[in-house]
């Protein structure tokens, strides 16, 4: 087991001291931690991010095993429980914070808004729609950074990060959609986590374009 | 008005949510905003559309 000041000495030694004294100092939220959520948290973990805030209510389940970063050791267990296991195999010496609940417009400020950033990675549409509105009218200033259209066998290519409103991030094809039939495959969803997480570290950074 | 950066006549529209009626959008699935700002959901029904007006619209389809 490598110490806090070991781990952190290689962190620097491959990011660059002042990159990571900003991801030492970030405070990231992330909102659902299915196929996008939890990729998401892999990378930012291994960034070193210094605070994750992890919510889902739900338990991992055999149908998310094709995508999402858990094992079948996991069944059963709340995804919050999980994905924290992994996390701290990764860097035990962040701080993480989870919630096991569901997200909605009466908790989601209180959640957040700590956060430098909030990555949202819901399944559903609506759900992206709730959480987008209500964190940008509470607080404006915080970027969130979405996925939407990352379903299907599409070309790699189309999936993009491009920026919306003052302070949201969308990433993915825009279009692929679950409820038009196509399945969700490991790939294409990590892709898009990629992009999420590709754009929060720009974010810490203070790189507001896409 | 402006709708995502391009100009179009409002055409009698008179709220955000005859608009996204009429791009045959979801209500429940974008985001909007006006002149700068969110504009909640709750709001869609009442929230008045002027000439000036610049809507942006965010449409999301569903998987994660």
């Amino acid at each position: 087991m490598l110490t806090r000041e070991e781990l952190h000495a290689a962190l620097v030694e491959r990011h660059g001291a002042d990159i990571q004294h900003k991801l030492d100092n970030a405070c990231v939220g992330i909102a659902g931690l299915g196929g996008l959520g939890s990729n998401i948290a892999v990378h930012l973990a291994r960034l070193g991010v210094g605070k994750l805030v992890l919510v889902d209510f739900d338990v991992v389940d055999v149908t998310n095993l094709n995508r999402q970063h858990y094992t079948m050791r996991d069944l059963g267990i709340p995804k919050t429980v999980a994905l924290q296991e992994q996390l701290e195999a990764i860097n035990p010496y962040l701080y993480y914070e989870a919630y096991t609940e569901r997200v909605i417009p009466a908790n989601a400020v209180r959640l957040f808004e700590g956060c430098d950033l909030v990555c949202e990675a819901f399944d559903r549409a609506d759900q992206k729609a709730m959480l987008i509105e209500t964190l940008l009218n509470a607080c404006p200033d915080m970027p969130i950074v979405s996925g939407s259209g990352m379903a299907g066998d599409g070309s790699p290519n189309d999936i993009m990060t491009r920026r919306r409103f003052a302070n949201l991030y969308v990433c993915g094809d825009g279009e692929s959609d679950v409820a038009s039939g196509l399945g969700l495959m490991a790939p294409r969803v990590a892709l898009c986590a990629a992009h999420q997480a590709t754009t929060a570290l720009r974010l810490i950074l203070g790189k507001r374009n896409p | 008005m402006k709708v995502n950066g391009r100009e179009q006549p409002r055409n009698g529209l008179e709220t955000v949510l005859a608009l996204l009626e009429s791009l045959g959008h979801d209500p429940q699935r974008v985001a909007v905003e006006k002149n700068g700002q969110i504009v909640p959901r709750a709001s869609f029904r009442q929230e008045a559309l002027c000439e000036d007006d610049a809507i942006e619209i965010v449409c999301f389809v569903g998987g994660g």
